[in-house]
């Protein structure tokens, strides 16, 4: 059963920290969920998704090492590493 | 979907590329398999979904067009990397997004568009006993607040521009749509007990790291409202960039079609929000009539133009009851910034005369969104008008772009159609 459950999910790491979500959710929401700001903005303020659709790029955080990428866009993947953009 | 479907089935090979990770657009966004869903919506989705995979149209999802290299050829790019399309009738359904306004703390986290909280709601975010706000103005609000409310969210209000009169005129006029107004009434079933008022919007949105409270500009005097997501939009602006870059001519900031659908440009059709603001039902229709014209069969077409004519007048009803009150342009204070990506405040703005300007002397308008966010605003605000769109249409990598001045090796993928 637990491994049923477990199938259903995937981990993703959100600044190196761990972050369990269903199956189908976007990078934005897991980042939501470590309850982190995407990017801070070029004056230093945090910022987090307003569009939801990849056209404001106010999500955009850096996945497996590629940079800017619009985390509302992309599905969690197992294993997947994020970090929000500094 | 409609245009994909219609062609294919005249038997014509189709691909549609979807920037989405999934076919449906914003509307229709495919929502994730733990969360099961039957309404309306989803069947007519479910059904234009159907037709599509029936009809043997191969979806190229994830894919974002960044240029068109060459009449015929166009540059996409996904996660991975880059490909060329090509193509003999193109239809573009590039659909439109929210129009954002400016106001004090509008940057916050958790601030974000009502179809955009809705978006991230439809990708997984748990919303479920968090306090709402929904406003700005347009019949998509009472849309995403009925879905919030149905998934668990407690909206504590929902703020509608528009003055009562417009709206009252506006529900009038629905007699003359029965469906329209059937959905209405539904919506107004399923938002039964949530407070709602006319002539209302926010004023501004307060937080340390993130949103934790809004002021109301509510039916006349100022109200503060706690609350862990204010979703704000105002109506909604066209994606025209693409048809831009192609050289498709606007009119009234809308890409100008024929009957057909057919643009400026021949062999290139377009069909929903980008050629005027009219609802799925609309961009159903032109879709249906893009994608027979397209693959040659204009009889019927023909046949739908009575219905797209019905669907025009109401899209015309639409832009009228909910333009935007003058008020709204004085919301943002000096230090409040109007363009997000380059962080330029009102007051900067302020001191130039056209975007053009503003955008040598401050950045406005120059950073990842290209304006998309703050050019409709600042058409608002000032009555600037963007002018020209250039390659790339979306920020890509230097290797896309090193692609089409032939540097690269391309993946060739050969597809009929178009989006």
């Amino acid at each position: 059963m637990l491994r049923q459950v477990m199938s259903n999910q995937v981990t993703v790491t959100v600044n190196h920290t761990p972050v369990v979500v269903p199956v189908g959710t976007s990078v934005a929401v897991a980042v939501a969920l470590a309850g982190q700001a995407c990017r801070t903005s070029v004056s230093g303020e945090p910022r987090g998704p307003l569009c939801g659709m990849g056209i404001c790029f106010e999500c955009r955080v850096a996945i497996d090492g590629k940079p800017h990428c619009r985390s509302c866009q992309v599905l969690c993947q197992q294993g997947m590493e994020v970090n929000t953009a500094k | 979907m409609a245009a994909a479907a219609r062609a294919a089935e005249c038997g014509v090979r189709v691909g549609i590329v979807d920037d989405n990770s999934a076919l449906g657009g914003q509307i229709w966004r495919g929502e994730p398999d733990f969360e099961r869903k039957s309404d309306e919506q989803k069947t007519e989705a479910a059904e234009w979904a159907g037709r599509v995979s029936t009809a043997g149209v191969t979806p190229l999802c994830g894919l974002r067009v960044v240029h068109q290299p060459e009449a015929g050829i166009l540059l996409a790019e996904d996660l991975g990397g880059f490909c060329e399309l090509t193509y003999e009738k193109l239809v573009l359904a590039t659909g439109a997004r929210e129009r954002f306004l400016p106001f004090p703390g509008w940057t916050l986290p958790n601030v974000m568009g009502a179809g955009g909280l809705q978006a991230m709601v439809k990708s997984g975010l748990p919303i479920r006993g968090k306090r709402v706000i929904v406003a700005g103005t347009g019949p998509l609000l009472l849309a995403v607040a009925a879905y919030l409310h149905k998934h668990g969210a407690e909206i504590r209000a929902i703020c509608e521009q528009a003055s009562w009169g417009s709206l009252a005129r506006f529900g009038l006029a629905l007699s003359g749509w029965p469906a329209k107004l059937v959905q209405a009434l539904q919506l107004k079933r399923d938002l039964a007990g949530v407070p709602f008022a006319a002539n209302s919007w926010p004023q501004a949105a307060h937080g340390q790291q993130t949103l934790e409270s809004a002021n109301l500009c509510w039916a006349g005097r100022v109200e503060t409202i706690n609350c862990d997501y204010l979703a704000c939009g105002f109506h909604l602006v066209p994606n025209i960039e693409l048809p831009l870059l192609l050289g498709c001519a606007l009119d009234k900031g809308c890409v100008r079609v024929n009957d057909f659908q057919e643009t400026t440009l021949s062999s290139v059709f377009c069909a929903g929000e980008p050629t005027s603001i009219g609802g799925v039902e609309l961009a159903l229709i032109e879709g249906q009539i893009a994608g027979l014209a397209a693959a040659g069969h204009a009889t019927q077409a023909r046949a739908l133009f009575g219905k797209r004519q019905k669907a025009r007048r109401f899209a015309h009803l639409l832009n009228h009851t909910f333009r935007l009150r003058p008020e709204l342009s004085h919301l943002p204070l000096s230090e409040t910034m109007v363009c997000r990506c380059e962080d330029v405040s009102y007051s900067r703005l302020r001191q130039h005369t056209s975007w053009r300007a503003a955008k040598l002397h401050t950045r406005c308008g120059m950073g990842p969104c290209q304006g998309r966010v703050c050019g409709p605003a600042t058409q608002f605000l000032f009555k600037w008008n963007p002018d020209s769109v250039r390659p790339p249409v979306f920020p890509a990598r230097v290797e896309t772009l090193a692609a089409f001045a032939g540097e690269l090796q391309l993946q060739r993928r050969e597809v009929t159609g178009g989006r």
